[in-house]
């Protein structure tokens, strides 16, 4: 195993996913790169294999793409989030995601040839639709369960605080107009028409809930 | 060997919503009173706007609550398993009167006699036949007094429609009469508020700001709402919630009466020969503790209090405390859920922020305030357009007619997701015989006792009440300008509920019920259960103020009647 792989999400590995929008061209004008975003390099994942990690990446980058208005789910890193997930609070469903994830690639390969991340972006698709309509077997209990637990992680990955790992320089909350955390809301920003300026904070750059911070927000 | 400690006049199981309130009336009459909290204090720090923290995974749940889920089946037939559906309890002082959504209503003098107003203008027939529908042994009337302690004791907000029959139009002029107004003015009104408002009153629906116990101005040095939008499933950060935690445990603290036990889990209530209850038995770390007392309070959520019960299994109650007439579990109701939401295209809604409760309501389509001839129902449901939209929640809307992920659909929700806008319904539900409690004869908690076991389903009144009512939900969505609607929330069977009621229900009839007028068991004297156990038929509207008002007038009527009680 090279440096490359044991490093996991390279740079280089995340561009490519993002296909040809690339991650600097989909981010929002005028907001920059965080160092969160920077480190990648330096980080590893914590529950799925290289093989694992790769067939996530590539479900989760045709539920929400790149293409069209906004980031999508490679940029947001919503694999990032399912991987520190899966060794947290969701470890139960570490078995669940292995075997469904080798489920997908043998079902992949007998359609089409190819594990899933090797599928052209049309041919995932027709994969993943056969698992929503449920019309895929080899999976435990459902291949449409599986579809809702992996679309319900994306989104939660996606439109979450970016402390969980996804929903990097808040992408998916940009998406979505969403402005961030606000803990005082002004009457300005309930009114129609109102165009509220995102604010690009996670409730954890508030001192009131990280160790040591006051009782009041700042 | 359980430790045996000193006895106190009344041992309160769950400072709660309804705990919490009743050990105020009784600390001021000068009873020693015990509180045991299976959580620990928690504090503004312990509430981020977090909605995967909240919502999802439901941390304040963590310990207890989410570890003893009870089991569902639709009938007597089927194996139980796991709920589709649980909306989770706190385990905390304050108990989920720190992260509910704070809509602080009173029932309707209708909703205390449904059985016989129903009977009255439409005969017998309109009600199913295997219901067990029963009138209230008290009347809206006799629970007012205690609405009016509790509002002013948690500070709700709100307009007042009805004061001693003067009506008021800014107000719900459909509640019944009320003695004085709210102690706070509304949440503050915000575009969308006002826009479901306005279109309300086009359609002749008498709309009004819902009542909320949650602060619009400072209110006994409580400070008021930030309307930051993470209020759901969460604590406030500024201590502007009306949760027990703030208001009823500490105020009833300051008498020195009150001693709050946190992390005491209890396991039973001890009865001795004669059937009274000697005490209760709890675990506190690995510490087996015997509490003695005067008086036993039940004040934890329906599911635990009506396990206890069943657990507590005596020589003088062999089917579990207060069971000799088989009742405990019967007469279980859950309330049903429905919305309606629409596109209003190119309009920034800014629903983003402020509390679920900051909202819109019409009681048009409630209890008896329209013809029932012909409808196949009776009662109906409560409609509320709300703010805090979410971002996982909007992430998750899909239109009907699109698909629900891929490029094309995370362009309808680039487009969209400032645009989307909704009502909300919550239903009356009748209880029927084939929908109760039990203990499950299989699945255990974590220290191996048996959790609950429901069996619930729908029934044909409930299907044809929520069509009719989605069809008012969507009239009001549409007629606000949405292009595009569908239904929010599909009908289904909630097994395991934040508005949850019946098991332990009240009435004359010991045959019938398991609690008196006053919520005392009929079958031992000095045993209260407060609670929506104790509630013979749901309304409407949320419960837990009806709950406080109930748990304060248990409550006073312990401290009045304490010599008696105790002998």
């Amino acid at each position: 195993m090279d440096t490359t792989e044991r490093r996991g999400w390279s740079r280089r590995d995340l561009l490519r996913r993002a296909g040809v929008a690339g991650v600097v061209a989909t981010l929002p004008a005028g907001v920059a790169i965080s160092p969160a975003a920077a480190a990648l390099e330096r980080e590893q994942r914590e529950t799925f294999t290289s093989t694992e990690a790769a067939t996530v990446d590539a479900i989760v980058a045709r539920l929400i793409p790149s293409e069209g208005s906004g980031a999508g789910a490679a940029e947001a890193r919503v694999g990032r989030y399912i991987d520190l997930a899966l060794n947290g609070e969701l470890r139960s469903l570490q078995g669940f995601y292995s075997a469904n994830l080798a489920a997908l690639d043998e079902y992949a390969t007998s359609m089409h040839g190819a594990a899933f991340s090797a599928l052209p972006a049309t041919k995932q698709d027709a994969v993943l639709a056969a698992l929503e309509t449920n019309m895929a077997a080899g999976f435990v209990p459902s291949s449409s369960a599986f579809f809702e637990t992996i679309r319900e992680h994306a989104i939660q990955g996606m439109f979450g605080d970016p402390y969980y790992g996804g929903n990097a320089n808040f992408a998916g909350w940009d998406l979505i107009s969403y402005p961030g955390i606000k803990l005082h809301l002004p009457a300005a920003d309930q009114r129609l028409e109102a165009t509220v300026q995102p604010v690009h904070k996670s409730t954890y750059d508030f001192a009131i809930f990280r160790p040591g911070g006051s009782d009041h927000g700042d | 060997m359980a430790i045996r400690l000193k006895k106190t006049d009344v041992v309160i199981v769950g400072l709660g919503a309804a705990g919490g309130i009743a050990a105020l009336p009784l600390a001021r009459a000068g009873l020693d009173v015990i509180g045991l909290e299976a959580g620990p204090w928690l504090n503004v720090r312990d509430f981020p706007s977090d909605e995967i923290r909240n919502d999802i995974r439901a941390w304040m749940s963590r310990n207890k609550f989410n570890k003893e889920l009870p089991t569902h089946r639709l009938n007597a037939s089927q194996t139980a398993g796991p709920p589709a559906i649980a909306i989770p309890m706190v385990n905390a002082v304050g108990g989920s009167s720190i992260h509910y959504g704070m809509e602080s209503w009173r029932l309707t003098p209708f909703n205390f006699k449904t059985r016989s107003r129903t009977v009255q203008r439409y005969g017998a027939g309109a009600l199913p036949p295997n219901s067990t529908v029963a009138d209230w042994p008290i009347s809206y009337a006799e629970l007012e007094p205690y609405y009016d302690k509790v509002e002013y004791e948690i500070g709700v907000s709100g307009r007042a429609g009805n004061i001693r029959g003067k009506l008021d139009p800014r107000g719900n002029v459909l509640e019944g009469p009320r003695a004085r107004a709210y102690p706070n003015p509304p949440l503050r009104r915000t575009g969308w508020t006002e826009l479901m408002a306005d279109t309300a009153r086009r359609l002749g629906w008498k709309p009004y700001p819902g009542p909320a116990s949650i602060l619009s101005r400072t209110y006994r040095g409580q400070p008021a709402c930030e309307y930051c939008g993470h209020c759901t499933f969460n604590g406030c950060h500024v201590n502007a919630k009306g949760s027990t935690f703030l208001n009823a445990i500490p105020h009833a603290r300051k008498t020195k009466k009150l001693t709050v036990v946190t992390l005491a889990r209890v396991t039973q209530v001890v009865v001795d020969r004669n059937g009274r209850a000697t005490g209760v038995r709890y675990v506190r770390g690995s510490q087996e503790y015997f509490q003695p007392a005067s008086v036993v309070m039940l004040g934890a959520y329906l599911y635990e209090n009506v396990r206890l019960m069943l657990l507590s299994k005596s020589a003088a109650y062999p089917n579990g405390l207060s069971n000799n007439h088989g009742q405990v579990g019967k007469n279980y109701i859950s309330h049903m859920y429905g919305g309606v939401d629409g596109v209003f295209p190119g309009r920034k809604l800014n629903r983003f922020g402020g509390p679920g409760a900051q909202r819109t309501s019409s009681d048009m389509w409630t209890d008896d305030q329209f013809d029932h001839t012909g409808l196949g129902f009776v009662g109906g449901g409560i409609l509320d357009a709300r703010m805090e939209a979410k971002p996982i929640g909007t992430g998750r809307t899909a239109p009907p007619n699109g698909p629900r992920w891929g490029a094309e659909w995370k362009e309808w929700l680039h487009k969209n997701a400032n645009s989307i806008g909704g009502v909300g319904v919550q239903m009356e539900s009748l209880p029927y015989e084939d929908n109760f409690l039990d203990l499950d004869p299989v699945a255990k908690d974590q220290y191996g006792q048996p959790v609950l076991r429901v069996t619930f389903d729908l029934h044909d009144q409930e299907k044809k009440r929520y069509e009719f009512l989605q069809e008012k939900s969507e009239q009001w969505v549409q007629e606000a300008g949405a292009a595009e609607t569908w239904t929010t929330f599909p009908a289904f069977p909630i097994a395991v509920n934040s508005h949850a009621y019946g098991g332990a229900r009240m009435g004359n009839d010991p045959e019938t019920s398991v609690v008196d007028k006053w919520g005392m068991s009929h079958e031992v004297p000095n045993l209260a259960i407060l609670g929506g156990a104790v509630f013979p038929t749901s309304g409407n509207k949320n419960p837990t103020q009806t709950i406080q008002a109930l748990a304060w007038r248990t409550a006073k009527h312990v401290a009045k009647r304490f010599t008696s009680i105790v002998e």
